[in-house]
């Protein structure tokens, strides 16, 4: 695309797959653009409207069980919008990374089919995996991750499914190979909340570097920092030694 | 036997917690006597207030409501568990009628000791959802607890389809129009999985629809019973209209008249120290609680008359670990004004402001935050350990 356009950013059922505010993501990612001179428009695909064609990027977020089979019915019945997110930029989280696989269980023997975008399958695992994550990303240049992750559902990657980074603290897909959420060409998927993208804005440019086809600026906005600091931090600790924790921060705050 | 440990309960708490005891001596309580709350709640009219938005208020303003017949038991501190219930029956031991706001997730154990005349249940949305309290998930927790009790009077919200999903069925129901603010987690039917149709009223295409108020509002007025009752609160806020309708609602299921429930809460003036001003130094605050997206966006337009802002948010257990609902929360709606960001979790709700383009300066002990911003007044949004923290140095360095 050029850079006198506008960004079109798809937000995919924020009605429906809300309740982790994965919408956040989309903020960041307009947000990025715009303190960059790019315009962007977030676009809030709802469950009663109909799908625009020709997003330049697309966002799908968590939900509960009921949501999470209303979302793979809606995307399979538009089919328009199922063929753009096999060539279109996406970023899928939680219940958004499930219904991009080829299935879901719910260890009654009932498989809920996706989208079969990412080769991948999900069945709910022994217990929920809560709390904060820390990964090592497997694109090049984007370092750790962090999120918290909230979820039953533990996803084995096929052979044709690269993850998108190796589990340091926490559970991420749940399989034995310590793997965190899916990576191809076009689309990231993790089961991190937080929202992923504001926690980490390297990934955040990541996406967006593929949209706009070229390296973007460096940018800092207040917090950023802090936030980064704070979480990869957690993610080494118990809760309960939060004070501590915050020592540790400050200390290596201070010149 | 109950008489005697109370008094011990109530000495060991003293000395454990200090002023600070309520639960604490409900524990004890509970461990010296595991059917205590039972026993303490025999022979009592006991009401129970749930929901995850507006249980202590609206507990506050019906114990209001039934002072007029005579004394109520409340856990008016808002100790929402066992502890906290047993705690208040122990407390005033013949006061023929009690107060229980009780936790969402606790209410089915509450519910089988103490057999509720009356189960008020305001609304249902996403809050500390990593203590496995998906709204599905806490909707059937309470849905299979009502059905155990099917005598008990239960005042629901009809404006609220997770709460209607969650009632229906039950056969003695009074409905009130107490409004739902915030739809987030109510999109799709709970009893059926389809989306629901939202136009005047909201329905299901399953047949779950919004039933015909018993209760409603009328501007600045109640109707309900069959008349219509003035109603002037002093606490703030369109919501609080909803819970003081609820609680019209249960007092008069217990024999108060609306005009007397109207005139007794109509007193209250703050509720667990929420929506008190406080001076402070140079600073006149003025302190609300929020603590999810619910909550924020029926305090958001409070805040808009107030020439400072400071948020405290904290993630500790009774919190919440996670802070990715602050992105739920519109932001972007603050006028621009002086704003601290504060709280164990500073960080996080000043990188939120940073995308709301909300100008802000970020430090993490509130107090010292404070005195960052101009002299005058501010008003302070906290959640709910963040709350209670603030609260207590406040009143610590005042000497109340
Ligand atoms: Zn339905």
């Amino acid at each position: 695309m050029s850079r006198e356009s506008t960004v079109r950013i798809g937000l995919l059922l924020p009605d429906v797959l809300g309740t982790y505010s994965d919408r956040g993501n989309a903020v960041v990612l307009a947000q990025r653009l715009l303190r960059r001179g790019i315009d962007a428009d977030v676009i809030m695909v709802t469950a009663g409207s109909s799908p625009p064609g020709g997003c330049d990027l697309y966002v799908i977020g968590g939900g509960e069980d009921a949501a999470q089979s209303f979302a793979a019915e809606w995307l399979l019945g538009h089919r328009d919008l199922r063929l753009a997110l096999q060539t279109t930029r996406v970023l899928a989280v939680c219940a958004g990374l499930q219904v991009l696989g080829q299935w879901v269980g719910d260890g009654h023997g009932r498989r809920q089919p996706g989208l079969g975008i990412l080769d991948l399958t999900t069945s709910p695992g022994p217990r929920r995996a809560v709390g904060e994550v820390l990964t090592r990303c497997a694109v090049p240049g984007v370092g750790l991750l962090t999120g918290f992750e909230n979820h039953r559902g533990m996803t084995q990657l096929g052979p044709d499914a690269a993850p998108l980074a190796a589990v340091m603290h926490g559970v991420g897909n749940g399989s034995v190979d310590g793997s965190e959420g899916a990576l191809t060409s076009t689309v990231v998927g993790t089961y991190m909340h937080g929202p992923v993208l504001a926690r980490n804005p390297v990934l955040a440019d990541h996406l967006l570097q593929g949209v706009v086809g070229g390296p973007l600026p460096a940018l800092e906005l207040p917090d950023q920092e802090g936030v980064r600091q704070l979480h990869l931090a957690l993610a080494h600790r118990p809760f309960e030694r939060l004070g501590p924790v915050r020592a540790a921060i400050d200390r290596r705050r201070s010149p | 036997m109950v008489a005697a440990i109370a008094s011990v309960a109530s000495v060991a708490a003293r000395r454990i917690r200090g002023g600070e005891g309520v639960a604490t001596r409900g524990r004890v309580l509970l461990t010296l006597d595991p059917g205590a709350l039972s026993h303490l709640a025999r022979g009592r009219d006991v009401v129970l207030v749930t929901g995850t938005n507006g249980k202590t208020t609206t507990a506050h303003l019906l114990a209001a409501a039934l002072g007029t017949l005579g004394p109520v038991a409340h856990n008016a501190s808002g100790a929402n568990m066992s502890d906290g219930a047993v705690a208040a029956l122990a407390t005033r031991r013949h006061a023929p009628r009690a107060v229980l706001e009780v936790d969402e997730l606790h209410l089915a154990r509450v519910a089988d000791a103490v057999s509720p005349a009356v189960v008020v249940l305001l609304n249902l949305t996403r809050d500390q959802l990593d203590r496995g309290s998906e709204v599905a998930a806490v909707a059937t927790s309470i849905r299979k607890s009502l059905r155990r009790h099917p005598r008990t009077l239960v005042v629901a919200n009809r404006d609220d389809p997770v709460v209607v999903a969650t009632v229906e069925g039950m056969p003695r129901v009074t409905w009130v129009a107490a409004s739902a603010g915030w739809s987030g987690d109510a999109s799709l039917c709970l009893r059926c999985g389809r989306q629901l149709v939202a136009k005047h009223e909201w329905s299901c295409p399953c047949g779950l629809s919004q039933p015909q108020a018993d209760w409603e509002l009328d501007g600045a007025a109640v109707r309900g019973a069959g008349v219509t009752t003035p109603l002037h609160l002093r606490l703030p806020g369109r919501f609080n209209l909803g819970n003081a309708l609820a609680a019209m609602a249960a007092a008069h299921a217990l024999g108060v008249p609306p005009g007397a429930a109207a005139d007794a809460m109509a007193d209250l003036e703050s509720v667990a120290h929420r929506y008190a001003t406080v001076r402070h130094g140079s600073h006149e605050l003025h302190l609300l609680l929020a603590k999810n997206p619910a909550g924020w966006a029926e305090t958001l337009p409070l805040l808009k008359d107030y020439p400072a802002l400071l948020l405290v948010i904290n993630a500790r257990e009774a919190d919440g670990r996670d802070t990715s609902w602050l992105w739920d929360v519109p932001f972007e709606q603050l006028p621009p004004r002086p704003t601290v960001a504060s709280g164990d979790r500073a960080a996080d709700v000043g990188l939120r402001l940073s995308y709301a383009a909300v100008g802000h300066q970020t430090v993490d002990d509130p107090l010292a935050g404070l005195e960052l911003l101009p002299p005058g007044e501010v008003v302070a949004v906290a959640n709910y350990t963040a709350f209670a923290d603030l609260w207590r140095r406040l009143a610590v360095m005042s000497g109340r």
